[in-house]
């Protein structure tokens, strides 16, 4: 079954990913503006009841869902189902889409535009277009991207129209209404609007869930959300949020459908747009408030090389087959399936392994850039290194890379010396060689700063290292948290690495994506790559740590260092203010 | 079922005495199929002309050429009626039969009961099966089964029960009554782990209605008594019990409730449970029976209903008072088409919460609306082929209704006329709402008639590759249409999963109406070509069925039972401590397990 194929694959090298094909190609060869206005007739679910955005509409205010809420609501506060009735629709009217084929053309007109400018390659797996075809003709589909750029959802409108597939809905954030022309014309290409966080609001929640269950339930068209739930700042993947993931599963325990399926899709940018702007959000610059000038005065972006984009296509993965054995749907039989219910914990725990998988599998087909692979080396090496030597570590960590099942672009028939230095060429905003020496371009060196701003201008340059560096993270972070429990375990006993290892599991959590309830199998997953790299040998329930793989060892280490040296001063930092502020509480050395 | 040795005679219509069926000895096997549904000289056949007929005289259909199911069945199941054909083994392989494991203390005291009994092969191999598609099979293979029961014992009235279970219990031997035999749960298999000897007890000599009372409107009956049998007696003197399962023409009194059975026209009669005023049944124990006839007491649980449903686990039951109504003066079939499945079940729910639905109301799917196309015989006039011509392009054409949509309902009103007619209009009224069309009382009446033959199709499919089954469910009105969607899909899931080359067949349809709910009745066959075990396969796809209907809100079983089919999911179904009560009464009941058919627990 789906649900244990899902993960077992022993060896991560004998992965099997489909060819990328470059959609911008035929662009530059062909008119926009017959692209923008050809026929555009998607294949649709076969069990699809036709019917309007507007019905779609009076379907969630009639539902017996929203009726109830509303209802509860009026009992509950004392006003009228009348006025509630109304504050849902005003509701609905904020968040609904309103998608319209034209707006659609006109996106796809200008964003060719743009996209032949901006970047170099948009890359597609058309075996994962194929696939998607078929799940969208069978079964309501959920597309779940990963989440880097402001990019991602135009970009996957914009494939999907190239492909003739079915246009997705695509749950965005209210940010985005804030830009006045612009967020209607996105609500026009498809995006609903949803509040950042309305935690207790009944009425908003249950809006909200039966609009995107009616949606999934009539198969009006594929949905689309980040199950990050925001764009990740670091390039690494966030912890998935579960509550549109709740939302989208419910129909099928409840019957309400077949099945669901849910299409995990990797972008990966070479580089991304909002590079530099993420850093200084890191630094505490606030996020530039979503604007229609904001957006203008951002075209200047347009006159710099963005590099390839790489879109992949995961396998559907079936919420029947991944929940079998895993949540009794009997469950539901015993109260009325309109009357909402907190998920019991049995399908609470499913849907927050599920986002796991999900996410894990975005992971797993991003494609990563030579550049990642010497980011990840200078970041070791601050004060700089040798092109000869970079190139020869970079080779290193390329094979290191690959048997840890890393989707490496690296070019082919292309001397390794030359791959180096376009990487180079591509981001000389972060690197330079100078004497033959590589290192990060540590702020604007001409003018007059403070040693503040100087502080800071290094800051933003290590961080945009690091976050291409971040996106190779979750192809060692096993492994490298494997090797520091090693390195930090009081001997080498297998027993007690392993709770090491769980430990640091534990603490990070939040930080990378390790599912909760993984640990053993992550454990053993960690051992048996460090095992076939030649790095580390179990003998008699000891991890011993072989001649060949200190240099692993110690770079794996180096991985993860920055991490724990964070967590480490916050701990200090908390702790120090913790005695300051109460004196009779003494914690120290409770940590 | 096979003890149909009823057609001749049938005592006469007096009243206050014993209206009995007589003896004449027609060995049953002359007239059933061993190996196969119904009578040995009804079933469909391809005739040499490459058409199908019905043969025999018993049914409206038999005798007739069928012109379009040759079409329809090899489209259906990709099978091909000249290449492919799968014959059953012309008769039984005696040396496939075990030998029989008599208890001779217990055949002594028998003997000098005088009751008959028999351990002929043929007798034993007879009651050692019912008609899931697995003991069918196996039969048509020449396999017989791995255990079936030792000998065979024909008591002829309650005391001569009573007599047979005290030696039982005396000699430790196992007994299994056996009615109709008409099973489709497993419940006639002899559990193959049994050492003990195993008596079939067959009822079909206790036949006999005992008496009628006129002014309470209850007849006392013994409880071997066949559907039919029992129908037609009380008929002569004008009367019926109105309760009509499809099986009636084979199944028993006893078996009926030992089932829960369910009548077509449950709606004015009731089902088995609001027929039964008084059960008499011997168990173990001894005989278990309420002193009155009071039509409702309070009297702490039920005692009745420890015994409706028990399915031959706790004893056996032997008389039945139950009521009966004179014949409706009038009865008028009729039909609707809908557009589709969605709003003839609109309807029906509609009708039900109008409570006004007729003595029977069904909606078939789209897939037994064509089904029953094909099965429509030869028109007799170019008048006849017109007006039907004409019919279709009224619904199709003029109406614009999908033939790949539409399906229909098929009606049955009783009562005085009066009452029928207007009746039928609020019906009628309703399913206009609905987009229903009437489509005639020719269709309904056909609807009713492949009922009683639909059973006899197994054995042609059986003849050409294909297996077929049907099982049912109960389900709240809300979840009608999901279970149906998610059964039929997960049925075409599983089927491919497995590997059976061809698209099957899945058809269902509503049967009966509640107040909360509906009854589903699920149709699946495929062409099993190129499988090497098509029975297991079958099995496994009716296993997820259950599966999926369980997790749709369906119940585990409305009037088939569990037998051994479902007993896994019996926990599940009714929880721990509702299993652990039923135990505990078979636990009393019969300690020393006498009554060993396992079935249910």
């Amino acid at each position: 079954m789906a649900s244990t194929t899902l993960y077992s694959q022993r060896d991560p090298m004998l992965k099997k990913r489909d060819d990328f094909e470059d959609i911008l190609e035929e662009r530059r060869n062909s008119s926009d503006l017959k692209y923008a206005v050809r026929c555009y007739a998607p294949v649709l679910y076969k069990g699809l009841t036709p019917c309007k955005a507007n019905m779609l509409k009076s379907m969630v205010l009639q539902s017996d869902h929203l009726r109830y809420v509303i209802n509860q609501v009026s009992q509950e506060s004392g006003e009228a189902p009348d006025i509630i009735h109304e504050e849902a629709s005003v509701i609905l009217e904020e968040m609904a889409h309103r998608l319209k084929i034209s707006t659609v053309r006109f996106f796809a007109f200008t964003l060719t535009k743009a996209f032949k400018t901006l970047f170099q390659h948009i890359c597609v797996n058309e075996e994962g277009i194929h696939r998607l075809q078929q799940a969208i003709q069978e079964h309501p589909v959920v597309l779940l991207p990963s989440h880097r750029s402001y990019m991602d959802f135009l970009l996957m409108s914009y494939i999907l129209y190239t492909y003739d597939l079915a246009l997705p809905v695509i749950a965005a954030g209210m940010d985005f209404m804030g830009m006045k022309f612009i967020g209607e014309m996105l609500r026009m290409s498809g995006a609903f609007f949803i509040r950042r966080s309305f935690g207790g609001d009944k009425l908003y929640w249950a809006v909200f869930s039966e609009y995107v269950k009616t949606m999934l339930r009539n198969g009006f068209a594929p949905i689309e959300f980040f199950l990050e739930g925001t764009r990740s700042r670091t390039c690494k993947s966030l912890t998935p949020k579960i509550g549109l993931l709740n939302i989208v599963m419910e129909p099928f325990f409840k019957g309400e459908v077949f099945d669901v399926h849910l299409v995990p899709i990797s972008i990966s940018y070479e580089r991304i747009l909002e590079e530099s702007l993420y850093a200084r959000e890191l630094l505490g610059v606030p996020k530039p408030k979503e604007s229609t000038s904001g957006l203008l005065k951002a075209r200047r972006i347009l006159s710099e090389n963005y590099g390839s984009i790489h879109v992949y296509f995961g396998q559907p993965v079936s919420i029947r087959s991944l929940a079998q054995d895993k949540v009794n749907r009997c469950k539901y039989n015993l109260v009325p399936r309109h009357i909402p219910r907190k998920p019991t914990k049995e399908t609470q725990s499913f849907v927050t392994d599920t986002a796991y998988r999900i996410v894990r599998l975005q992971e797993d087909s991003m494609v990563l850039k030579p550049w990642v692979l010497m980011a990840s080396i200078l970041l070791q090496n601050l004060e700089g290194l040798e092109l000869s030597l970079l190139t020869e570590q970079t080779l290193w960590l390329r094979g290191l890379a690959q048997s840890c099942g890393a989707f490496l672009d690296w070019p082919d028939h292309t001397p390794s010396a030359k791959v180096v230095s376009s990487s180079l060429a591509l981001h000389r905003g972060l690197v330079c060689v100078s004497g033959g020496r590589v290192s990060l371009v540590l702020g604007e060196p001409q003018g007059l700063v403070t040693p503040e701003e100087a502080l800071f201008n290094r800051a933003v340059s290590v961080l945009s290292c690091a976050s291409y560096r971040n996106q190779i993270l979750h192809v060692f972070i096993r492994p490298a948290i494997l090797a520091v429990a090693i390195h930090n375990a009081a001997s080498s006993k297998k027993d007690e690495v392993f709770n090491c290892f769980s430990f640091l599991c534990k603490m990070f959590s939040d930080e990378f994506i390790l599912c909760p309830g993984d640990t053993v199998q992550d454990f053993e997953e960690a051992c048996y790559l460090l095992v076939k790299s030649g790095s580390v040998q179990t003998l008699q329930q000891n991890i011993v740590v072989t001649d060949r793989g200190q240099s692993t060892l110690s770079f794996l280490n180096g991985l993860l260092e920055s991490f724990l040296q964070g967590y480490q001063l916050f701990s200090t930092l908390v702790l120090g203010n913790l005695n300051m502020f109460s004196d009779k509480c003494p914690v120290e050395g409770t940590i | 079922v096979l003890n149909v040795f009823v057609f001749f005679g049938g005592g006469g219509g007096c009243y206050n005495a014993v209206i009995r069926l007589s003896f004449q000895c027609l060995p049953q096997q002359e007239i059933m199929k061993w190996n196969g549904w119904g009578y040995s000289d009804s079933k469909f056949l391809f005739n040499k002309k490459g058409q199908a007929e019905f043969t025999g005289k018993r049914y409206r259909l038999s005798g007739m050429i069928l012109p379009s199911l040759q079409d329809w069945f090899e489209n259906t199941f990709g099978a091909s009626v000249k290449q492919h054909k799968s014959p059953a083994t012309p008769s039984l392989n005696a040396g496939a039969l075990p030998p029989a494991n008599l208890n001779e203390a217990f055949l002594q005291d028998l003997t000098a009961t005088g009751i008959p009994f028999s351990h002929e092969a043929d007798d034993r191999v007879f009651r050692a099966h019912g008609h899931c598609l697995h003991e069918i099979f196996a039969l048509r293979e020449g396999r017989g089964f791995q255990r079936v029961p030792d000998m065979v014992t024909w008591p002829n009235c309650h005391n001569d029960v009573v007599k047979i279970v005290e030696l039982a219990c005396k000699h430790n031997v196992c007994v299994i009554p056996y009615g109709g035999g008409t099973s489709v749960t497993g419940a006639l298999e002899c559990p193959p782990e049994e050492m003990r000897c195993i008596v079939s007890l067959d009822t079909s000599q206790m036949n006999r209605i005992l008496w009628i009372d006129e002014k309470n409107l209850v007849a006392r009956i013994e409880a071997g008594i066949i559907g039919q049998d029992l129908e037609r007696l009380l008929n002569e003197g004008g009367y019926c019990t109105g309760h009509e399962p499809d099986s009636m023409e084979f199944s028993s009194l006893g078996g009926w409730v030992a089932t829960r059975a369910s009548g077509m026209k449950k709606n004015v009669y009731g089902n088995i449970e609001d027929l039964v005023v008084h059960i008499k049944v011997v168990t173990p124990r001894g005989v278990m029976e309420k002193s009155c006839q009071g039509p409702r007491m309070s009297t702490g649980p039920d005692v009745h209903h420890f015994i409706l449903g028990s399915e031959g686990t706790l004893g056996v039951v032997t008389e039945v008072t139950m009521k009966i109504r004179p014949i409706p003066e009038y009865r008028k079939y009729g039909s609707v088409v809908f557009p589709n499945f969605e709003a003839g079940v609109a309807c029906l729910r509609e009708v039900a919460k109008q409570r006004c639905a007729p003595a029977s109301i069904r909606l078939m799917d789209n897939e037994q609306f064509q089904f029953g196309h094909a099965l429509k015989p030869q028109v007799s006039s170019i008048f006849t082929s017109f007006v039907e011509g004409l019919k279709k392009f009224y619904i199709t054409k003029f109406k614009g209704f999908d033939p790949h949509q539409l399906c229909v309902a098929t009606l049955l009103f009783e009562g005085d006329r009066e009452r029928v007619l207007q009746h039928e209009k609020q019906v009628y009224d309703i399913a206009a709402k609905f987009g229903g069309l009437a489509a005639g009382e020719d269709n309904g009446q056909r609807g009713y008639i492949l009922t009683f033959v639909i059973a006899y199709l197994r054995d042609l499919g059986l003849d050409y590759y294909v297996v077929a089954e049907s099982f049912e469910t109960s389900v709240p009105w809300d979840r009608v249409l999901d279970l149906c969607r998610n059964v039929k899909e997960r049925i075409i899931r599983e089927c491919k999963e497995r590997g059976v080359q061809f698209q099957p067949l899945t058809s269902c349809r509503v049967t009966q109406t509640y107040d909360a709910g509906a009854c589903v009745y699920f149709y699946f066959a495929f062409n099993y070509r190129g499988l090497a075990d098509p029975v297991h396969t079958y099995e496994q796809v009716e296993h997820a069925a259950r599966d999926e209907i369980l997790a749709n809100g369906g119940s585990l079983s409305h009037h088939h039972g569990v037998g051994k089919l479902r007993k896994e999911w019996m926990k599940e179904s009714i929880s721990d401590v509702g299993l652990g009560m039923l135990r505990s009464v078979k636990e009393y009941v019969d300690p020393d397990n006498i009554f060993g058919n396992r079935n249910l627990l």
